[in-house]
């Protein structure tokens, strides 16, 4: 599916998401793709915040917004109940943010991959806790400051690495697990289809960056996705029956230019004098 | 941030239980991001490695708890914060430190519940939760405080509490007294009483890591000490050994009750507020008691003769101190933000010798001084 061919109609819209919000952009493509006949769960986090509040209410899809740890628990109740009933064609797309997916979500999503559900997983990742004010994930980067790793007097940010969700995903041996950006809207589009057609759980990890969390000018949004892929920060990634592909950067950037556009940054280009 | 004490400072109550932990020796903090309590998270994250300390931001709730426990049977005084959905989910780990008597503090800033419920908005729904949220007759400890300089004491109350008796201790906040902002003058850190847990005055040879002393409690020798015991959920001997001897059972579960409830003059506490000629009371707690105690002086102006009880500790319950309410007033007011879960409490202990009467509110929004105020008018004829 090119872009142009994507659908007219809009399944989330009319949100009070921020201006420049990365994940808005994630969900808006993923039901334009995933289509109508959709069910949505989803948890705890920024896009709940500005999607299901009266009368903001953006989804044109059901939607069921479950506690925190319960995602993918609740899509697998979800997957079975409408399996009994014969609605297999209802696709079931759980979204939750990187805390719900790689922290408290984990051990339900880990579940519903080891039993071969048939859904869509769909994290997106903006590296923090946003919604409660933007504190360390386990996917916050090495070195980033948040609200909970901050940089002063014997702290210097984050001080661990991301953890590798993708890796731990592909192991449950699943059909498709893949990570996009928001920046490459035909990568992503792509990957969509893919975990469309793929014959059980699929994974997408989206990276959606934030302009409040991440401390940088809302017109950036897209500019920083692709900038993060480029400088070597996000890895556009496929696993696909066993086997892993991951886009070659042909334009690779310095790092120092991606840290030097985000206040959560800041610090390490201080530190290094403002060498790179 | 941490200034000198002494000093007036605007200070919010989030920052004063941070406040009131460090100034009692804790020096772990295991948590996760929940709404009204992230700020206790934040600013530990900021202090606790000045002063030595570890915080760490756990994957989720459950794991905060553990942590705790873990660094708490390390030999550091522990404590987590949290508000309604993550307290449910501490739950079995709280009854876990209650069954091997492992000293920590829970923080529960209650929201509005059940479930996600209202983040942002104040409520006092979990005062059940803290006696009963985690399965089995275990005793537990609770503190309320109603302002911010109380969030500090109480804190520094509730760490000793747990080093002393070897207890979970809940301190139940709300909403509104977590994120009130009050002038407060912190006291110097020799003027706070802090406690350590009982250490162990027997080689590891002898050591039986549950035989309680006189007082009930066992000494408690840090892991890592040399001294090798077992810790466990299940029933266990003074030698910390499972066993499932129904008599080992019941003195175990007996055991733990009479630590606590042989030492209710040291845990009660309460508030008396122009109670001495009182013949109307109000019972409240938490930011509802602030209030409370302006409805009271509204009443005296207006001739009533009105009181406050605000139980300190409300569990376990002041229910003497309530009894003995009952015998001088007509009529006990239970102001409270849920449906009446102390004020069961307050009636059992009252026992028909006097009227009592709730007000209840469970929108998210504060009781006025008003309703406490028209609730105290109407005193009833024959009570």
């Amino acid at each position: 599916m090119r872009i142009e061919e994507l659908r007219e109609e809009e399944f989330v819209c009319g949100s009070f998401a921020c201006a420049g919000c990365g994940a808005i952009l994630a969900v808006r493509l993923a039901l334009k793709v995933l289509g109508p006949e959709t069910v949505v769960v989803t948890t705890p986090s920024c896009l709940l915040g500005v999607t299901t509040f009266y009368p903001q209410l953006a989804f044109k899809v059901p939607c069921v917004n479950v506690p925190f740890p319960a995602t993918a628990a609740a899509v697998s109740g979800l997957v079975a109940g409408l399996r009994r009933k014969g609605r297999e064609n209802v696709r079931v797309l759980g979204i939750a943010g990187d805390g719900g997916t790689v922290d408290i979500g984990l051990q339900a999503l880990s579940g519903a991959l080891e039993r071969g559900d048939r859904f869509i997983f769909l994290c997106y990742d903006n590296e923090a806790y946003m919604n409660t004010g933007g504190q360390r994930s386990g996917s916050t980067p090495l070195g980033a400051s948040t609200a909970t790793t901050p940089v002063g007097r014997g702290a210097k940010g984050e001080d661990r690495p991301k953890k590798d969700m993708l890796r731990i995903v592909a192991a449950h041996n699943i059909p498709y697990a893949a990570s996009a950006s928001i920046g490459y809207p035909a990568d992503y589009i792509r990957k969509l289809e893919k975990a469309v057609k793929a014959g059980g759980p699929a994974y997408i990890q989206v990276l959606t960056p934030c302009p409040p969390g991440w401390g940088y000018r809302s017109d950036l949004t897209v500019h920083l996705a692709r900038l993060a892929v480029q400088a070597g920060q996000w890895a556009l990634a496929e696993y696909e029956e066993g086997a892993w592909r991951v886009k070659e950067v042909s334009n690779p950037r310095p790092v120092r230019e991606y840290w030097a556009l985000q206040k959560r940054f800041a610090h390490l280009l201080q530190e290094s004098g403002g060498e790179g | 941030m941490s200034g000198p004490a002494g000093v007036a400072r605007l200070m919010q109550g989030n920052e004063a239980v941070v406040e009131g932990a460090l100034a009692a020796g804790v020096r772990f903090f295991a948590g996760y991001p929940i709404t009204p309590s992230t700020e206790i998270a934040e600013l530990m994250a900021e202090r606790l490695p000045l002063v030595g300390g570890k915080f760490i931001q756990m994957e989720d709730e459950i794991a905060s708890m553990a942590a705790v426990i873990g660094a708490s049977l390390a030999g550091l005084k522990a404590l987590t914060a949290t508000s309604g959905p993550g307290f449910s989910l501490k739950q079995e780990n709280i009854g876990y430190a209650a069954m091997a008597e492992i000293p920590c503090v829970i923080v529960n800033v209650q929201r509005w519940g059940p479930s996600t419920g209202i983040p942002t908005a104040p409520a006092q729904g979990d005062v059940m939760q803290a006696r009963w949220g985690t399965h089995g007759d275990h005793p537990v400890i609770a503190l309320c405080p109603s302002s911010v300089r109380e969030a500090f004491d109480l804190t520094v109350r509730a760490v000793n509490l747990a080093e002393k008796y070897r207890v979970p201790v809940i301190l139940l906040m709300d909403e509104v007294v977590g994120h009130m902002r009050e002038r407060v003058v912190l006291p110097p850190p020799e003027e706070v009483e802090v406690v350590e847990r009982k250490k162990p005055r027997v080689p590891p040879g002898d050591y039986y890591p549950y035989r309680p002393d006189e007082d009930g409690v066992p000494p408690m020798a840090n892991f890592g000490d040399g001294y090798r015991y077992h810790v466990t959920g299940l029933v266990h001997d003074e030698k910390g050994n499972p066993t499932t001897d129904p008599r080992v059972a019941e003195e175990l579960l007996l055991r733990l009750h009479r630590k606590i409830y042989d030492h209710l003059d040291d845990i009660l506490s309460v508030e008396r507020y122009m109670l001495e000629d009182a013949e109307v009371a109000v019972v409240a707690y938490g930011a509802v008691a602030r209030a409370a105690r302006r409805a009271v002086k509204e009443a005296r102006a207006a001739g009533i003769n009105a009181g406050l009880l605000r139980p300190v500790t409300i569990w376990p319950f002041p229910e003497r101190e309530v009894a003995e309410l009952a015998q001088r007033v007509r009529l006990v007011v239970v102001a409270e933000m849920n449906l009446g879960q102390l004020r069961l409490e307050v009636e059992r202990a009252v026992g028909g010798r006097a009227a009592v009467k709730g007000i209840h509110r469970v929108s998210g929004e504060l009781i006025t001084v008003e309703e406490i105020l028209a609730a105290l008018r109407e005193v009833p004829e024959h009570a």
